[in-house]
């Protein structure tokens, strides 16, 4: 096991709130690490520290150390970081052009002019979020016009696109019916072989379902953390157990 | 009262509000038209004016006005698009850009006939420019800053941040998100903006008339520093200053003007339209 994230007594607030206390944590490389735990409990703070786009928000500080592959990421330009951290969002968030230019999106702004290689990266991309063969054809068609699972693939697509290490996904299946759901989660588990992934969910069977370890986040700290088989099935912590067995507030 | 019928008294009541805003548009337009088209020649659109301006054409007021509005819009859009993307992708909330955005708001209260005391003062005394276009086109983009800037602003704040968290997360630069994610959704608005400047910049009298704006000029400008004709002065000369003008030749200069607005209009509006049909949401 390879340690890829590494938070060290990481506190995160927004002003007065603090929603992240004392975190020590680590995602192994190539695992799929699921966080669950209640609305305001940090997961997604947590997410958004990672590729620092928290820094955008008024009144946002962090203290302690996160690092990836051992680099200070408070110390690397977020452009370069964020290169590395892909992430998807909790709505699918397509940008108001066609299929192929959202996937071509991010490879274009960062340099790459040849068209081949473009169509190439887009293809793989695609492929590999499995929404290739249903928008083979469609790929001039503006991405506003596909389906709500589709759509959340090819966010998936544009994220890979730019062929990160890590990909966080943040609730990424919470507006999405069952189908698109397995779909989206089958793509992960895919994915994992070449990514590192960090899946904050609402949806405590998804976590068991596709997570290799899973964390309880509660009110900003990190109550327990094991192997999914473990935790699901005898979790240390009264909490977890409450919060996992549907009986936590 | 029976809430369906609550609901028809609104609704009659919200058309007659619309109403009241088309009806007197269409009587203006009506009125100008109907005074102003026999005075619409070839000749009045191509000729000097004679006679004292009782007679001939206002080609050199047409000159005069085109390059001065073309001058300010081009002067000011660019300015006021890019402080409404620095205020608003860039700048953080503190007590300098607070003071910015209520100096804003305060120029734009500001009364058009001061900024003519403020081009003459700056423009054309302070700085030699003179009694010319450029002086004109200065003060009237200065005037025109907070207009064009407010409407960029709300153009650029109606793009979803989600759209520029989206771009952000895929490693793209600020700069670059603002260029091809939050720039193109924000244009049909920014046009809108550029439009109503246009419209205003064109009518406006008080601003140039220390700063640009001449009598009677015998030849055609020649350059930037040259003093020349406007619509809208010669407009007010023609009513107001000479006696015995024909009734047809002011309202046909107005009618004029109104069509030099539409068509300097036409090519924001167009812009406008190409942007929506392109924008996929």
């Amino acid at each position: 096991m390879v340690d890829k994230i590494v938070a060290t007594t990481l506190n995160c607030s927004y002003g007065k709130v603090h929603s992240i206390k004392q975190l020590n944590l680590t995602v192994f490389q190539n695992e799929i690490l699921g966080i669950i735990g209640p609305a305001n409990s940090g997961k997604t703070t947590f997410l958004r520290t990672i590729n620092r786009l928290n820094d955008m928000l008024p009144g946002f500080s962090a203290t302690g150390t996160l690092t990836i592959d051992g680099a200070d990421i408070f110390a690397m330009d977020p452009e370069a970081l964020r290169r590395k951290v892909g992430m998807v969002f909790a709505l699918p968030l397509p940008l108001p052009m066609t299929v192929y230019d959202n996937v071509a999106y991010g490879p274009r702004r960062h340099g790459i002019t040849d068209k081949k290689e473009i169509a190439e990266i887009v293809e793989r991309a695609l492929c590999a979020s499995s929404l290739w063969e249903e928008v083979k054809d469609r790929l001039n068609e503006s991405a506003m016009k596909l389906s709500g699972g589709q759509q959340q693939r090819l966010c998936i697509a544009r994220t890979l696109a730019v062929e990160p290490d890590i990909i966080l996904y943040d609730e990424p299946c919470s507006g999405l019916d069952p189908i698109s759901t397995a779909k989206v989660e089958e793509a992960m588990v895919e994915l994992k072989k070449k990514y590192t992934i960090v899946l904050v969910t609402n949806n405590v069977k998804q976590a068991s379902r596709v997570s290799d370890r899973t964390a309880f986040f509660l009110m900003g700290e990190l109550i327990e953390i094991d192997q999914t088989a473990k935790l699901f099935v005898s979790p240390k912590d009264k909490r977890t157990e409450d919060y996992i067995t549907g009986r936590f507030g | 009262m029976n809430p369906k019928l609550a609901q028809k008294i609104a609704f009659v009541f919200l058309l007659i509000a619309t109403l009241c805003v088309i009806v007197p548009v269409l009587i203006i337009l009506f009125i100008i038209v109907k005074q102003g088209y026999s005075a619409i020649t070839w000749e009045f659109l191509t000729t000097m004016p004679r006679d004292g301006m009782r007679a001939g054409g206002i080609f050199p007021a047409i000159v005069g006005t085109l390059s001065i509005v073309l001058t300010a819009i081009s002067i000011t859009l660019p300015i006021g698009v890019g402080a409404a993307i620095y205020l608003n992708e860039y700048a953080g909330d503190n007590a300098l850009t607070r003071i910015i955005k209520l100096s804003i708001v305060n120029l734009a209260g500001v009364p058009s006939v001061v900024y003519g005391l403020f081009g003459l003062g700056l423009f054309v005394i302070f700085l030699n420019l003179g009694v010319s276009i450029l002086a004109g086109a200065l003060t009237l983009s200065i005037m025109e800053l907070p207009v064009i800037i407010t409407t960029a602003r709300g153009a650029l704040s109606s793009v979803p941040q989600s759209f520029r968290e989206a771009s952000l997360s895929l490693g793209v630069s600020r700069w670059q998100t603002t260029r091809y994610v939050v720039l193109p959704n924000a244009l049909p608005g920014i046009m809108t903006g550029a439009i109503l400047s246009i419209a205003r910049i064109s009518g406006e009298t008080a601003p140039i008339l220390f700063t640009a704006a001449a009598f009677y000029v015998p030849h055609l400008p020649r350059s930037m520093f040259d003093q020349v004709m406007a619509l809208p002065y010669h407009l007010y000369i023609m009513s107001t200053q000479i006696p015995n003008v024909p009734k047809n030749l002011t309202f046909g200069t107005a009618l004029v003007l109104l069509m030099l607005v539409l068509a300097m209009s036409l090519v924001a509006i167009v812009t406008r339209v190409y942007f929506r049909k392109r924008r996929k949401w």
